[in-house]
This record gives C-alpha cells, sequence and structure tokens, in this order.
C-alpha cells in the first residue's frame, strides 16, 4: 500500500529536523548533568573562580571519598537500603494478595474493594501526611522506620491497579485446571499466577525501589535523629549545613543518584511498562 | 468451590487492604475532620474551637490566601508547558532516528534522579553569581537574572526546572503515540495532508485519552508541589514561592498549629476534588475514545 520512493522525499527534510530538534534537546537535557560532574570534581577555589572555569584541570576525585568523612553517608546508605528492602517485602506481599483475589476471586465486596482503593488515587498524599503523622505520635513511632515501613504492607492503589489487569490476562482455564487437581487458592497464587506474573512483579519491585529511594517528605517528617536519615533527607541536611560547598554538594548528588541509573540501565523495560500502565491500559 | 469458601478467601487475601483503607485512609480523614475543630500544638490539650480554624483562614491569613495564588499560578504555568514541552519530545522521540534508545535515556534521567538531587542541582544552576545559567547568558552577552531571589522569577524559575523533569509524561505519550494505528497515518499522507493536518486530525484527537491522563495527573502534582520550594527558598523572597503545601508543612512544624494544618489539608482536598471534577466534566468536549464512534 504505502508507496516508498515518495515517502523518502517527503521524509528527507523532516528528517534533518528531527536529528537537530534531538541534538538540541540532547544539549539542554544533558547540559545540568554536565554542570553537577564538573562541579564536583572541583576544588572549592575553582568553584568560586572568576573568570568562571569550565571544565578543572585537576579532577578531584577525592571529593568523593571526602563527602563520608564529612556526613554519615555510609549510614544514609545503609539505612535507605533498609528501608528500600522492607518495603519491596511488604508492597509484594500485600499486593500481591490483594490483586489476586480481585482478579481471580469471585467474592462478595470485590467490586466495592477494588472501587474504594482506585478512588485513594485521587486523594492528594499532602492531604493524610499531618493526621497521619498525628496517628503515629499516638503509637510512639515517630523517630523511627515504623512509619516509613508499616503503610507498605497495606497495599498501595497503583501497583493494585496494576497487578489486577495483569492477573486478568492469564487465562482462567489454567485456575480451573489447577482446582480439578485439587489445589486451593493459595496454590494456585503461588505455583501458577506468580510465576507467570514476573514482568508486572518485576514492575512494582523496580517502582517500589525507585519511590523509596526518592522519597524526602516521608523521612523528612519521621525522621529527625541524624543515625535514621535516608540519603535524600542527608542531602538535604547537607545542603543546609555546607550551603556553598557545591563541589561536595554536587559529588553527594552524584553519589545518591548512582544506584538509581545502574538499576535503570538494567530494567529500562520494566520502567516503561510500570509507567505506562496507568495511562494506557486503563 | 463453594460459594462461602470464595468469600472466606477473598476476605482473607484482601484483608491487608481492608485494613489498610480504615488505617492510612479513612481514619486519617477522620482525624484530620476533628483535629481541624481543634486549636492543638501536640503538647497541651487540644482546645475545641468549631469552626475557627476555618475562620481564620478565610478572613484572617492572609498567608493562606497568598499560597492559594502561588500554587494556581505555578499549575496554570507549569502544566501546559510541561504538556506541550513533554509532547514535543515525544514526537522527536517517536521518529526512527538512529540511536533512539539513547536519547530516550538522555530525556529520562532527569525524572530518574531524586527530587532532592534534581533540586540541590538547579539551586546551584541558579546561583546568581556563580551559576550556569547567569554564566551561559553572560557568555551569550544578555542580562543575568536574579532567578530564585527574586520575587517575580522565582514561580518562572520554578516552572523551568519542572520542564527538565517531564520523563515520565514523555514515556506516557510515547507509549500513546505508539499505539496510533500506521493505517491511520498512511492514510493522510496519501490524500496529501502534510505534518500539521496529520498532528491536528489524526495524532491529537488519537491521543486525547493519554493528553486527559497526563492533565489530571499533573493539576494533581501542580497543587502538590512541595520539596523544591522546601529545599531552594522556604517559600520566599518575601512569600512568593510559598507554595499550599509548603504553607501546610510551615503551619504544622515550624509554629505547631496541628488543627489549622488539619483545616489546610482538608481544604486541599475539597480544591482536588472540585479541580478534577471540572477537569473531568471538560473531557467530554474534548476528549475522542476510540468507543464512542462505533
Amino acid at each position: 500500500m504505502s508507496l516508498p520512493q515518495v515517502r523518502t522525499n517527503r521524509h528527507f527534510l523532516p528528517r534533518l529536523f528531527i536529528y537537530l530538534g534531538l541534538l538540541l534537546g540532547t544539549v539542554i537535557y544533558l547540559g545540568p548533568f554536565v554542570w553537577q560532574v564538573r562541579s564536583s570534581l572541583m576544588t572549592l577555589s575553582n568553584i568560586f573562580a572568576y573568570p568562571p572555569i569550565l571544565w578543572p584541570e585537576d579532577p578531584q576525585w577525592k571529593n568523593y571519598v571526602d563527602i563520608f568523612s564529612i556526613i554519615p553517608f555510609g549510614t544514609y546508605y545503609f539505612n535507605t537500603i533498609f528501608l528500600v528492602v522492607w518495603n519491596i517485602l511488604g508492597t509484594l506481599i500485600s499486593n500481591v494478595c490483594i490483586a489476586f483475589a480481585l482478579a481471580r476471586i469471585p467474592f462478595k465486596g470485590r467490586k466495592t474493594l477494588f472501587a474504594l482503593s482506585i478512588g485513594t488515587l485521587m486523594i492528594p498524599s499532602a492531604v493524610t501526611m499531618i493526621p497521619t503523622y498525628i496517628q503515629w505520635s499516638w503509637l510512639g513511632g515517630l523517630n523511627s522506620f515504623w512509619p516509613l515501613i508499616v503503610p507498605s504492607f497495606f497495599g498501595n492503589a497503583f501497583f493494585i491497579f496494576l497487578l489486577v489487569q495483569f492477573f486478568r490476562s492469564i487465562p482462567r482455564e489454567y485456575d480451573e485446571a489447577a482446582f480439578v487437581d485439587g489445589a486451593g487458592y493459595p496454590q494456585i497464587l503461588l505455583k501458577l499466577i506468580v510465576p507467570m506474573a514476573q514482568p508486572a512483579i518485576a514492575v512494582v519491585v523496580i517502582f517500589t525501589f525507585l519511590n523509596t529511594w526518592n522519597d524526602f517528605m516521608g523521612p523528612l517528617f519521621y525522621l529527625n535523629d541524624n543515625k535514621l536519615f535516608t540519603l535524600a533527607l542527608g542531602l538535604k541536611s547537607l545542603l543546609s549545613s555546607y550551603n556553598s560547598y557545591w563541589h561536595l554538594l554536587m559529588a553527594g548528588a552524584t553519589l545518591v543518584s548512582l544506584p538509581l541509573i545502574l538499576v535503570f540501565f538494567f530494567a529500562q523495560k520494566s520502567f516503561v511498562e510500570g509507567l505506562t500502565a496507568g495511562g494506557i491500559k486503563g | 468451590m463453594t460459594f462461602r469458601k470464595d468469600t472466606l478467601w477473598g476476605w482473607l487475601f484482601c484483608l491487608p487492604l481492608a485494613l489498610g483503607l480504615t488505617i492510612w485512609v479513612a481514619f486519617p480523614l477522620g482525624v484530620a475532620v476533628v483535629m481541624s475543630l481543634f486549636q492543638w500544638n501536640m503538647i497541651s490539650p487540644a482546645k475545641f474551637i468549631g469552626l475557627g480554624n476555618y475562620v481564620f483562614m478565610f478572613f484572617t491569613d492572609h498567608l493562606f490566601w497568598q499560597s492559594l495564588y502561588v500554587m494556581a499560578l505555578y499549575t496554570v504555568l507549569s502544566v501546559p508547558l510541561q504538556l506541550i514541552v513533554a509532547f514535543g519530545l515525544a514526537l522527536l522521540l517517536n521518529t526512527k532516528a538512529k540511536g533512539m534508545g539513547i536519547f530516550r535515556t538522555i530525556f529520562y534521567l532527569p525524572s530518574l534522579i531524586p527530587v532532592v538531587v534534581s533540586t540541590a542541582l538547579w539551586l546551584w544552576m541558579f546561583n546568581p553569581q556563580y551559576g550556569y545559567f547567569n554564566l551561559i547568558l553572560d557568555t551569550l552577552g544578555l542580562p543575568t537574572q536574579e532567578w530564585l531571589s527574586s520575587p517575580d522569577m522565582v514561580i518562572p524559575s520554578l516552572v523551568l526546572m519542572s520542564l527538565w523533569s517531564v520523563g515520565n509524561i514523555v514515556i506516557i505519550f510515547l507509549a500513546g503515540l505508539q499505539g496510533i494505528p500506521k493505517e491511520l497515518e498512511e492514510a493522510t499522507q496519501v490524500d496529501g495532508g502534510n505534518a500539521w493536518h496529520r498532528l491536528r486530525h489524526v495524532i491529537l484527537p488519537f491521543m486525547s485519552p493519554v493528553i486527559f491522563y497526563n492533565l489530571v495527573m499533573g493539576v494533581i502534582a501542580g497543587l502538590q508541589v512541595f520539596t523544591q520550594p522546601y529545599i531552594m527558598t522556604n517559600g520566599g523572597p518575601a512569600n512568593a514561592s510559598l507554595t499550599y503545601v509548603l504553607h501546610l508543612y510551615k503551619q504544622a512544624f515550624q509554629f505547631s498549629k496541628m488543627g489549622y494544618a488539619n483545616a489546610l489539608a482538608l481544604v486541599l482536598l475539597v480544591l482536588t476534588i472540585v479541580l478534577s471534577l471540572v477537569v473531568f466534566k471538560s473531557s467530554d468536549k474534548w476528549v475522542y475514545y476510540e468507543g464512542d464512534k462505533k
């Protein structure tokens, strides 16, 4: 149907524009990162030199080591990873079970539960943060990891939605065959659904990692003790106490981002699936 | 499996959800409603003041109105610009140029890094004396700007920064663009339609549900912006970047006005619901769903 020779002619000029656009976009979007790395390799006097230095002649890689002695960066790493692991555990257990029931078990009240869960997506997190904070103060959970871990064990509307969509796409005949073989719901979930839903589960794990790693408001609200700080909160406190030491701040900023960039390179496909699930499949 | 067994298993598996909706949604909302009627600093006993917090909010607290204005200004400026920039990038990324994987990664990276990191980076880039932007402006012979330290420039600066982290929106647009049937695009080419016709009559109508989704999400995020102004300006200069949630945060944790902060939170909830309804209502007029015309 298509006319190859016409299309090449038609596309010649736009092709040039496309490359120019991509090039311009790359310069604009990559520029800040270049600036970040440049600054992280400077000395303090490089930073405030006039006329400005474009790239340091003698890159100060030791900034990346110094940062660990200025603030307990290692502790922040450990705390962040600790929270990530628990959040992944809680998110996986709760959301897989919930989504399995909502997608595969015909029970009374399931439509209402699903609708209520989706409805919570419309409630801004800022609305419930203060009363939740008050709740935790009544429970004596302030300045501890509890408020940052426990909620993950109660399901997350976005992940429930994503998993329900995926579970529904698995043919029901499998369940029926398993029933005939005498399996119950727990066996069906563990032996059948979970292995088949690996891609969706990977999306949940990666996004939980990302959200926990990047969370700022949660740690800001609940953690006062420097020993409990996460990387995000630690970087903020570094910003407050070393507010003109941009070389160290940028080295710290780079160190906080590196694990995310690594994960992204290994799991690009899952990222795209996770981001588009809400917008398109709905 | 019998009916009763299904119900039993269903509710057992959904127990975390049922409990979660109670403990983390219903109960906090209840606490917010009740506490919004009290004056309470979390130390001395709470004092019932009826609708006092709301009266104070609407009639005395000029910072409430200021924060509403800042929130509205930020949302009105940032959301349309974000959608346009993200749509443009998605159109570029939807072409068959070489090295597309690398380009996608580059445009997504700013959304991947933690907000604290991008905020720290941009705070440094906005530095009036040694920062990235004024260095560029100076090199080009253009007048340098005050950026975050000028009340007029601080919100545009934050908007500019938000345009850098549109990667999530780009990916959603990109997925939508890839869902456009090839025959539809080719049909306009055969009919002699140019790129503009294709955009106006094929791509935009087809993409309207995706644009709608990003619009709703963008507005909800715009109403809640907190971390960037909190870290960069703490609401200044002259409260020009005091967003609603930052105002709420300060009332709660700087001035220990827990009752008042809860009242502010509830007003935000009402605002969000009303705005979402308005956007949903308007969607009949411009959002085209495939199923409609069958």
